[in-house]
């Protein structure tokens, strides 16, 4: 491996020698361009198609040339030759000008056309070699930054940021930006910027008619409501189950953690479908309440009840694997310190364990707060007249009226909520130190949990898997049944043979189910995010907790941002930015590999950011100080060590790219459809029993995947002793 | 970790050198269905089995269609967009979003259908007709009492109070359709009277326009204001759904279908719009659950459906409440008198 790199070096790096390639043979397209009648070019390569009169790829292709004299002159640390942080801004500059000024039909401005009589004929988007390219520049700019000190001159580092930041910009930053320009459009499409304010302090939004009496409040209000309730209890749900799991002798730990498994992998709207069959107004526990205690029916369900019910029961495995993650990396030692100074369990709780767990809390908080402003699917189906910003967001862009504008006012509302209740994350933590996996001494006993608490987290735990239990008992007899919703149990396997049949004949295993297409490409599409997303969230993670740069501030800012648009938003952005060229990839699975990696992200990274806050920095620079590169450092030090932190993150991507589903709507196409767009469009259409059937199948797949990335990943092994200390 | 990495790097990077791959060729056809899936997967095998032309299909809510169809302007990925309401496709009509075709078809098609075309300019046509109605469950009321709902104006009995469900018509079009039917029936004032005493009898309004009568279906709720045909579907499925046309009279939708302008393959997607406007064609929503009534005069109608000639329609005019305007207003007038209280 090293001495590949080094030879690489010698050639003048990796980049310089992709971007040639780039320039010289791949071709620049991603479809043969329109013919200038100047010659043809047999490669399709930026440099054959200047002789086709393009004559707008002239600076990357003499870019490239450039650094390769360079290299030749100035030898092997050609980069930090004062030129070539110049050479490279220009040639991005003039590049990225050449592909947003001259569009599939022509230039977009009249000067354009005057310079580049070829330019009237329109451009493809980019194909492999002006992806490379792209790449390649980028690359180049960061290794002369490093070479000029940025970084403190770590190049892994300086590549890493830069990337980073030029991935975000473009999947992020710009098809928001294309969207956000609408906000201030009418619905007719005039530019009218007052619209905005109007939009904005719509009285629907706003109103605090619910707080004093009257029927309901504004939809911003609501929203707020459900995401903080649904937080707190997910998040106090999340922590008994952690310190049950972590800190007792609980005997059933493993079903439980099995158990807790389930919501996350259950894909939308299955779950608001067993709640209205469990406890709507002719469900089956209504019926038995009825019968027992002379309750009378009601839709109690649907509204504010039942949509918390759903997301807490959604959400609390997401805030336990992110507290059980915090509460195994806490150092016994502190915790056996108390003990020996005298005190008593509930007071090392209270002083030792509760404010170490603190990252954690308001990480799971945080995470869970988010997912439920986000969340579409249970408000759809379980919403009756509760108005969330995430169904009026869809519903401004799918429904009777038309109406973007109004959609991007929304989604910069639902925006700021996320960022606030970041923010405050922020504050509350504050500049405290969290270290407590370091180099030295590791081998205490985790204290046990005090009695009342055990009490305590008995007390919530064991309600939620009774219910988590009846819903999974519907969602299991559901696919296998008549019709569930009208409590007909004729058993049937109609619904599965619908979705999947196949059949062994002459031309060997044909599969003719409807849902096998769908199937095939969510599989493939989440087994290609998952570690994407995770590699992108974690690095990122390392840079913002372990490397110091300019703007460190706005580029956490960023990474933040597409978790917290709206799915529906960031679907239709990702269309009206992605289906022209430059980057012109809808219809393909790069664009939703793409969508789940971005809007994934923040999961590994804020996983990552509490596990590395937690790890002394000392081991790292030992490692550094030995002579190891920060890319060495990051793969034998850290990465070992935040091993929770990776697992949280695959399983996350890899689950949500399962489940996912207003973002897709818009991204799936006839060749890769999804499977949650299938699934959507049988609950649309009432065929409960085949979603349920579908769902199943999926939940077993997901099963089995999550105990092969558990398998590949494993457990950080911090040579601790595992018992927990023996009260006396 | 580095070896997932190196791979997943590889994934990515044959992905965008495969994104080429992804147009669509000659002897496809980018198919948007915004029906429901089994007839909108009927319709694209048999097109398929018949011509040979490989049918890429995508299914999805009316609304979702035009979404994208908006969202793709640039670079238009779709031939044919069949099925939904009318209204949809006449503003992407007016928008310059599909494109003009006269089928030689249009001669064997009903009178709605061919009215529909019109008002686009032969931008759109109908293809199939479904009334509104509604549709109540028979375990919760009698039928065969007097009392059992026959008429809208049956719809305000206090008995039935959180009993009804009707979608919103700021995100359904069944709703909006419901909305314009009674002002064209009792005129404006009349018509918002009217769903503002329905009010009091709504449980909830719902995002989906086919929602409420599922939930008639499953009794958790007795009504469910709708289209008739999806009332039928539910019956057929096994629900003890009463179907029924209001007797002031009802509107209706025409289901219609357009050619996407700038479509990559303008040719196939002219043939599947022949094909599907032919009698055998039309015959296949049965198959699938489909209730609607064809616009092909020629095609039979299922036993199942309501029969248009028994219910009693009024003149619903298309371009009027179709257009932009009269809906934004119309919609703004519900919001501040029904949606507010």
């Amino acid at each position: 491996m090293s001495r590949i790199i080094a030879g690489l070096n010698r050639l003048g790096g990796l980049w310089l020698l992709l971007g040639l390639a780039a320039v010289l043979i791949a071709p620049w397209y991603k479809l043969t361009p329109p013919d200038t009648g100047a010659g043809s070019s047999i490669l399709g390569s930026a440099l054959t198609e200047i002789s086709a009169q393009r004559y707008w790829l002239l600076p990357p292709v003499l870019a490239m040339l450039a650094f390769a004299g360079l290299r030749v002159k100035s030898g092997q640390r050609w980069q930090a030759h004062v030129a070539v942080p110049w050479i490279a801004g220009a040639a991005a500059l003039l590049f990225l000008m050449q592909a947003f000024g001259i569009g599939l039909n022509g230039p977009i401005l009249g000067a354009i056309g005057q310079a580049f009589p070829a330019a009237a004929l329109g451009q493809p988007g980019l194909g492999p070699g002006g992806f490379v390219f792209a790449v390649a520049i980028t690359g180049i700019l960061a290794d002369a930054l490093a070479a000029r000190g940025f970084c403190r001159g770590e190049r892994f580092a300086a590549n890493a940021v830069v990337f980073v930041v030029a991935l975000l910009t473009l999947f992020v930053l710009f098809p928001i930006l294309r969207l956000g320009s609408t906000a201030l459009f009418t619905p007719e499409g005039v530019f009218q910027p007052g619209v905005f304010i109007t939009r904005l302090i719509a009285p629907d939004l706003w109103g605090l008619g619910c707080l004093y009496g009257q029927p309901r409040c504004g939809v911003v209000i609501n929203t707020l409501i459900l995401g903080i309730l649904s937080g707190v209890l997910s998040t106090l749900l999340g922590l008994a189950l952690a310190l049950l799991v972590a800190r007792t002798n609980f005997r059933f730990k493993g079903a439980l953690r099995a158990i807790s498994i389930l919501p996350i992998i259950t894909p939308p709207f299955v779950v608001g479908v067993a709640i209205i069959v469990l406890f709507g107004r002719t469900g089956v526990v209504t019926g038995w309440l009825e019968f027992l205690f002379d309750m009378p029916r009601t839709r109690w369900v649907y509204g504010l009840p039942g949509i918390l019910l759903a997301q807490v029961l959604a959400f609390a495995p997401i805030t336990f694997l992110v507290l059980l993650g915090t509460i195994e990396a806490i150092n016994p030692t502190l915790e056996e310190a108390s003990k020996t100074l005298g005190a008593k369990p509930l007071d090392t709780f209270r002083t030792v364990t509760w404010p170490l767990l603190r990252p954690g809390i308001a990480a799971a908080f945080l995470l869970a707060f988010i997912e439920s402003l986000a969340d579409f699917g249970n408000p759809i189906v379980l919403g009756g007249g509760y108005d969330v910003l995430s169904i009026r967001i869809f519903f401004a862009v799918v429904g009777a009226r038309y109406d973007l504008g109004n959609a991007a006012v929304l989604s910069i509302i639902l925006l700021s909520l996320t960022l606030g209740a970041f923010w405050l994350q922020t504050r509350w933590l504050g500049r405290k130190s969290y270290v407590t996996i370091t180099g030295k001494s590791d081998a205490g006993l985790s204290a046990p949990l005090p009695g009342p608490l055990k009490a305590a987290a008995y007390a919530a735990v064991m309600p939620w898997v009774i219910f988590t239990l009846g819903v999974y008992a519907i969602v299991l007899i559901g696919g296998i049944v008549n019709d569930v919703g009208r409590w007909d149990l004729t058993p049937t396997l109609r619904h599965l043979a619908t979705a999947f049949s196949f059949e062994i004949g002459e031309n060997g295993l044909q599969f003719y189910g409807s849902a096998w297409d769908s199937l095939q490409t969510t599989l493939l599409v989440s087994a290609i995010a998952a570690p994407l997303t995770t590699a992108i969230g974690i690095l990122t993670a390392w840079l913002i907790s372990r490397q110091d740069f300019a703007g460190k501030g706005s580029f956490e800012f960023g990474t933040m941002l597409s978790f917290a648009i709206p799915g529906t938003v960031v679907g239709v952005a990702y269309v009206a930015a992605f289906n022209v060229p430059p980057v012109d990839i809808t219809g393909t699975m790069t664009i939703l590999v793409i969508c789940f990696m971005f809007r994934n992200m923040p999961v590994g990274m804020r996983a990552g950011l509490a596990a590395l806050s937690q790890i002394d920095r000392s081991m790292e620079e030992a490692s550094q100080t030995m002579g190891a590169n920060g890319f060495l450092t990051l793969r034998t030090v850290v990465l070992p060590l935040i091993r929770p932190a990776i697992f949280t993150s695959m399983v996350y991507a890899f689950v949500t790219a399962m489940t996912a589903v207003s973002a897709v709507i818009f991204l799936v196409s006839a060749r890769h459809n999804m499977a949650t767009a299938y699934i959507m469009g049988r609950v649309e259409n009432g065929e409960y029993a085949l979603a349920i059937a579908y769902s199943a199948v999926l939940m077993v797949i997901m099963i089995a995947c999550i105990a092969l990335i558990q398998l590949f990943i494993g457990k950080r092994q911090l040579g601790r002793r595992t018992d927990l200390q023996t009260l006396r | 970790m580095i070896r997932t990495l190196a791979i997943s790097g590889l994934a990515a990077a044959s992905l965008f050198g495969g994104a080429g791959a992804a147009n669509a060729q000659s002897g496809e056809l980018v198919f948007y269905c915004a029906a429901d899936e089994g007839i909108c997967r009927l319709l694209s095998e048999s097109f398929q089995r018949e011509t040979g032309i490989n049918v890429l299909m995508t299914r999805k809510s009316s609304g979702e269609t035009y979404a994208q169809l908006k969202a793709e302007e640039g670079q238009p990925r779709g031939d044919v967009w069949w099925g939904g309401t009318g209204d949809p496709h006449l503003q992407a009509a007016q928008e310059g979003l599909t494109s003009v075709y006269q089928s030689p078809m249009l001669e064997e098609l009903q009178d709605w259908a061919v009215r529909q075309a019109e008002t686009a300019d032969y931008r759109t046509v109908g293809v199939y007709a479904g009334a509104l109605g509604f549709g109540y469950n028979a375990d919760l009321i009698d039928p065969a009492s007097p009392d059992a709902p026959k008429c809208w104006a049956d719809l305000l009995n206090e008995a039935y109070r959180d009993e009804i469900q009707v979608a919103n018509p700021n995100s359904s079009g069944t709703a909006y359709t419901l909305l314009a039917t009674l002002v064209q029936i009792m005129g404006e004032d009349e018509a918002f009277e009217y769903l503002a005493a329905l009010d009091d009898n709504i449980s909830q309004y719902t995002s989906s326009g086919s929602a409420p009568i599922r939930a008639a279906g499953t009794g958790e709720s007795s009504i469910g204001i709708v289209f008739m045909h999806d009332a039928v579907a539910q019956a057929v499925q096994g629900s003890p759904i009463q179907t029924v046309a209001p007797c002031e009279g009802t509107g209706y939708e025409v289901g219609s279908m357009s050619l996407i302008e700038g479509g990559p393959n303008p040719e196939n997607a002219r043939i599947f719009y022949d094909w599907v406007l032919t009698p055998e064609a039309q015959e296949l929503g049965a198959q699938a659950n489909s209730f609607q009534v064809p616009s092909n005069v020629n095609a039979q109608t299922p036993p199942e459906s309501p029969n248009l000639d028994e219910i009693e329609l009024i003149d619903y005019d298309f371009a009027l409440y179709g257009s932009s305007d009269e809906r934004a207003r119309l919609l703004a007038r519900w919001d501040s008198e029904i949606g507010a209280r």
